[in-house]
This record gives structure tokens, sequence and C-alpha cells, in this order.
């Protein structure tokens, strides 16, 4: 199965991450996966679409998918690493049986686990996740070119035509944000974000 | 009513509409009752952990779900509830068909049978072993309304007592 994986250049997780959040016109709901992941997505200013995992390596994309069936009209985007979405491949099967048009998964690839210490991950050498995904079902998943290519592809109606998978090439530098360790508060915030918030008064 | 008809009811009494699970024999009556209700939302994931990740995300977003298991597959998701359920304050609902005691065969089965209730107590996590139907209503019913009312992860444990245990295990031990 040819993806053009070669032929992905390889481009910057923080510069990209902000490029995505400018793209979210209609409180889509964003929920980024332990490590630099998260700390991207904070650090290109918090949103109160925002979920940050602290734990919990390789559930983005489930957590992604149970907000996208519970909230079928708001646009949803899972941001997740190559190390974890390695370690629960079988969840792009699942989201394929479930078809959830309004969800779209960015897998960041940079063959390594970078936050423990750069160690190789089988995208390095054997593994494409592309291939991985469209095997699993996801038919419209594809390597990201360029970073203009990357901008058209987000130009869209993220509440329709999913599920989608990008797959993107990145260098090795470490997220440049630091999320609050608080997941209680991340949680209330999260829900107050999407319309679900149980605080009330308090939240005012 | 069989036991399984009372549990799918009152998870509809209490707005629990997306099941999520991966199969077990025990649970094929509660798999079957809810693929043949329109209310349910019925999810098959791959891993428990995955099922817990998905009804965390839609709980999140307002809509109430529970995770179907049995017992090995609890084995599977001690992290994504100390990392996920527990600290985020998730009311993460567990239907757990217990495996492993009163005539299992698979020594696998029993071995990882006695790491549940320590698991659970060690996060303390509300558990109740549900053994009759007598008791099961006010049991669920009650532990449900609390699971949301404080945010925290409940577990219900289908006894052998309740659901007759695994067909396969005592089709074996007969043999």
């Amino acid at each position: 199965m040819s993806t053009d994986r070669a032929l992905a250049k390889i481009l910057n997780r923080t510069a990209l991450t902000k490029l995505l959040v400018q793209k979210l016109k209609h409180d889509e709901a964003v929920i980024a996966g332990i490590g630099n992941t998260n700390f991207d997505l904070f650090a290109a200013g918090h949103r109160p679409q925002n979920f940050y995992m602290l734990g919990s390596m390789g559930l983005a994309c489930p957590i992604a998918l149970g907000v996208a069936l519970a909230q079928p009209e708001r646009g949803v985007i899972a941001l997740e690493g190559d190390g974890s979405i390695l370690m629960g491949l079988g969840c792009l099967s699942t989201i394929a049986t479930m078809k959830p048009r309004n969800l779209t998964i960015v897998i960041w690839d940079n063959g390594i686990y970078q936050i423990t210490g750069k160690q190789a991950t089988a995208t390095a050498g054997v593994t494409d996740i592309v291939a991985v995904a469209r095997g699993a079902g996801v038919a419209a998943s594809e390597w990201v070119r360029d970073e203009a290519h990357f901008e058209r592809l987000l130009d869209r109606r993220f509440d329709d035509g999913g599920p989608i998978l990008l797959a993107v090439r990145i260098d090795d530098e470490a997220g440049k944000g630091q999320t609050p360790r608080d997941p209680a508060l991340i949680r209330s915030r999260f829900m107050k974000g999407l319309g679900t918030g149980r605080g009330g008064a308090l939240e005012a | 009513m069989t036991w399984s008809d009372t549990l799918l009811g009152l998870l509809k009494d209490n707005d629990v509409r997306l099941i999520t699970y991966v199969p077990d024999n025990v649970l094929t009556p509660l798999l079957t009752g809810v693929n043949a209700d329109n209310y349910f939302l019925s999810l098959g994931a791959t891993r428990e952990d995955e099922a817990i990740g998905a009804v965390t995300g839609a709980y999140m977003a307002g809509l109430r779900g529970a995770v179907m298991m049995q017992t090995s597959g609890f084995a599977l998701i001690a992290n994504a509830l100390a990392s996920l359920s527990v600290p985020y304050q998730i009311p993460t609902i567990m239907v757990i068909s217990e495996r492993g005691t009163m005539g299992e065969f698979n020594i696998g089965q029993s071995l990882v049978a006695r790491t549940m209730r320590p698991t659970l107590d060690a996060l303390g996590i509300t558990h109740h072993t549900l053994t009759d139907e007598t008791t099961m209503s006010f049991i669920v019913d009650s532990s449900i309304k609390q699971a949301f009312s404080t945010q925290a992860p409940v577990a219900f444990i289908l006894s052998p007592l309740l659901t007759g245990g695994n067909p396969a295990a005592r089709a074996k031990l007969k043999q």
C-alpha cells in the first residue's frame, strides 16, 4: 500500500499546532494526547474546548470518539503521537466501524518516544501509520506533504466528511508549553467549553 | 424479567445510553438486549481501556455511558482508571462479568480474578457484587445515581450467583 510517507516533509509540531488552532472557527473540541502533543496545544493558547491528557497514553482517539458521538454537530479533533497511537491501533478499527463524520485525527510522527529519551518507535522503521489506518478502514487517511498542504487540508468543515486521519512527519523538538497538572480543573473547564458543565454560577 | 433485562432497564432509567464493551459469554444477553433496543448506542471496542476512553469523552460531552467487560478485561484498565477516570473525576459505570470463580476451568482466569477487587480497593473505587435479582435493582439504581452526583467511578461485578456463570465453564465441568 503506497502512502507517500517518503515524500512527506519533516515539519514542526509547535508551529503546526498553532496553525491548526488558528483554523478553528466553530468551537471545535480538541483532545490532545499525553506529553508533547498537549504541551504544544496548551502553548498555542488555551481554548475552552481543549482537553489535555495527563496520563492514559494511547486514549486520545477513543476519548475524541466519545466526544464526537455525544455531540455529532461539533467538529472534534484528536491530536496524538506515533508512540501513543501504536499503543492502541485497535481504536482505528473501532473508529472506522462507528464512522463519526465529525472526527479528524492528526498523528504527529517523529519516529521516536521523544519525551522518554528519543528511543525509536516502529514508525521509524517498518510501520506506516497511514497504511495502518487505511487497512483498519479509515479510508480518508493521508500523509501531509508540507505546511501548505496541511493548511489546505484544514480549510474544511470539521463537523463533516470524517473520519479523517492526517499523519504528519515532524522533527524531534520538545513541546513548548507546560499544561497545568490539575485533571479535575481540566475536565471541568472542558465541560464548560462543551456546554455540559455542572458548575453553574461557580463558573460564571 | 431476566437479570439482564432488569439491568438494562436500570441503565435506561438513569439515562445511560452509550454501551461500550469487549464481549463475554456471560454478557451476551446484555449485549443482545442493547443491540435490539434503539435507545442504546452500542460501541464494540477492541480493548477495555479504549472503551473507558470512549465513555470518558462521551460523559464530558453530555452522553452517559457504561463499559461492559469480563474479569480479565478489567485487568487491562488499571492505568486508564488511575490516570483518567479517577483523577479527572469521571463517573465511569463498569459492568464486569465475574470469571475465575465458582467452577472456572481456565487457570489464567482464576489467577487474574484475584487482582480485580484489590485493584478497585487500591484506587478507592466503589464496587458492588451483584448476587441476586432481589437486591440488584436497589444497588444498581442508587449507585449509578451516586456515581453521577459524586463524579466517581463505580463497578458492578456480576457474580455467577446472579448470572449462572459461564455456560462454557459449566459444560467443561460436566466432562
